[in-house]
């Protein structure tokens, strides 16, 4: 029987793994959209578990509101990064260093 | 249903604006109503301000406790649009210099200010996700004005990384929030968490609080700030450093105590650790920087140390020394900024502090008005910064974080050596320096009028603190 920790377990995976993927991804600025996405739906993963655990429907308006706001942020995302390849010729994470943070 | 809308009619009447005004410059003259744009949205921000501020007093939920329109939010609310209004009134001269005055720039403001709004009187997490996702994606798109400039494109592509990510731990604490409470309203939220708490409702907790520091940029999550303040249009950063940190902070004072204001021992420990170190950080970082919009940067970190060292208190008191600590930040940060953008060499922008050397001579009533600026933004007293300082120390203090407030104190004595050595190179610096004399007169208004405030502030604050009180009261009962 699968129950809600083997949700929350898949969830909880997914979102390390975005997380580890913003971090140690030095190669392409798109895998970090990638791996934002990833966070925002393991996210949903979750919301999704415990609306149907505890019967309230609460979590899933949540989800498609958070659903909405991922498609926007990619959108954004992607506008702002084609603007830095035309100026800078390139989208490696290591090429955006043009400030010393 | 109509008294909800009555209650959140500021909010639509400014949503309405920006869309017409949206659609009135992409069919109508584009960049050329620009100017135009800037002036009618200060003015309307200005109005809506006053609006809401003169409202009568009293507490109004709308949508079953999604919207909360109480006197805190109001403060907050008044606070946020008199400084996006002031900031949009110092850039426009700058912008359209550079050619940068598009006529998205001031309703992509409104529309961030609209989501700041809905931040501040956010009373369950899918609004406060509403919120502050419209703020968040408001800004990274002026962050990255500038379009064909790297630096810009740059600050708005790790501000919107960041800010994602930050978006992501949110919303992962909102959902285990969600999933140990049962419900996503922060009257419920309250209800459940209680005396003992589950060790998943202490995850989500940590996880929100993570997220908001992000937003606050405190440290240890203050890695985008330096960067985003240097690289976005200089009037940007000014907006940067005003608006949305109130909106944070008001966030942040919103979830502690709305939602998890019964568990106060859990989230207090995790705001003084967050104010020590975005209070050192600041301090200590700042010192090395040459730029002085990355000196803000540190700067604003370690001021969001002392406001944060107020909510750590965990009292009404705590909460109505941060809002002080706000207000009068950001009337401090308007007028340094009004001072930075006029910093110019031949007509283009300088941020090199450097280039301030001996500018007393050249001058007088600027340099002395960033003198009291700085002397303000130190803590020195008796100017009004000081006792922005000692509100929150006195709260710290009372609410027995005795160690806090003493760190407090050694952080701010080292966070002076920097806004000290810039009135250093103004009056006693080398070479005479080559800045430009003159700028605008608005720039002009702004530099003196809030240098004018740090002064005579010193009598009643304006008011500020009984409006405060009030603003606390009303969260924390």
């Amino acid at each position: 029987m699968i129950g809600l920790e083997h949700y929350l377990i898949v969830a909880a995976t997914l979102f390390v793994i975005g997380i580890f993927g913003i971090f140690l991804n030095r190669k392409n600025v798109i895998i970090l959209l990638m791996s934002i996405e990833l966070m925002l739906l393991a996210v949903n993963i979750n919301l999704v578990a415990f609306s149907a655990y505890l019967g309230d429907l609460t979590g899933q308006v949540f989800t498609l509101f958070v659903l909405t706001v991922a498609a926007a942020e990619a959108a954004i995302g992607l506008a702002i990064l084609v603007c830095f390849f035309r100026n800078r010729g390139t989208i490696d994470v290591e090429d955006v260093n043009v400030m010393k943070g | 249903m109509s008294a909800d809308l009555s209650i959140i009619l500021p909010e639509i009447f400014l949503s309405v604006f920006a869309m017409i005004g949206l659609l009135v410059g992409a069919y109508g003259g584009k960049d050329k109503l620009a100017p135009l744009f800037v002036w009618v949205t200060s003015a309307l921000l200005v109005a809506v301000a006053a609006w809401i501020g003169l409202q009568g007093a009293g507490m109004a939920r709308a949508f079953g406790g999604m919207f909360v329109d109480d006197a805190f939010a109001r403060f907050a609310k008044v606070t946020i649009l008199l400084a996006a209004a002031a900031i949009l009134l110092m850039s426009e001269q700058y912008m359209a210099r550079r050619d940068l005055l598009r006529f998205e720039y001031p309703l992509l403001i409104v529309l961030a200010s609209v989501g700041m709004m809905m931040m501040v009187s956010a009373g369950d997490l899918i609004a406060l996700y509403m919120g502050l996702e419209l703020q968040s994606l408001s800004l990274y798109v002026v962050a990255a004005l500038r379009r064909d400039s790297v630096k810009s494109t740059e600050a708005g592509l790790k501000y919107f990384v960041l800010g994602a990510l930050s978006s992501g731990l949110l919303l992962y604490g909102a959902s285990l929030t969600y999933g140990f409470t049962g419900t996503t309203l922060f009257s419920g939220i309250i209800e459940a968490a209680q005396g003992e708490t589950s060790v998943g409702l202490l995850f989500g907790l940590a996880f929100i609080a993570a997220g908001l520091a992000f937003k606050v940029s405190a440290a240890p999550f203050h890695m985008w700030t330096p960067d985003v303040y240097e690289g976005s249009p200089t009037p940007v950063t000014a907006f940067f450093a005003t608006a949305p940190k109130v909106a944070a902070m008001g966030l942040f004072a919103r979830v502690v105590h709305d939602a998890f204001g019964g568990i106060v021992g859990d989230w207090q420990q995790i705001l003084a650790a967050l104010s020590v170190a975005s209070m050192f950080l600041g301090a200590v970082a700042a010192i090395g920087q040459r730029n002085i919009k990355r000196l803000m940067a540190y700067s604003s970190i370690a001021h969001m140390g002392y406001a944060l060292m107020g909510l750590a208190s965990g009292t009404a008191q705590g909460v109505e020394s941060m809002l002080i600590y706000m207000a009068i930040y950001v009337t401090m940060n308007v007028g340094t900024f009004a001072f930075i953008l006029s910093m110019e060499k031949d007509g283009q922008p300088v941020v090199e502090i450097d280039s301030l050397s001996l500018y007393s001579k050249r001058e007088p009533v600027k340099a002395l008005a960033m003198l009291v600026l700085l002397f303000s933004l130190a803590g020195v007293p008796p100017l009004v910064g000081f006792f922005a300082k000692y509100s929150v120390l006195l709260a710290a203090v009372e609410a027995g974080l005795v160690w806090l407030a003493v760190l407090g104190v050694i952080a701010s004595v080292i966070g002076a050596f920097y806004y000290l050595r810039i009135v250093y190179l103004m009056y006693f610096g080398a070479e005479e320096s080559e800045l430009d004399a003159g700028g605008s007169g608005v720039l002009w208004g702004f530099l003196v009028v809030s240098a004018a405030a740090m002064v005579l502030g010193v009598i009643n604050l304006f008011g500020v603190e009984g409006a405060a009180a009030a603003a606390a009261a009303t969260l924390v009962n």
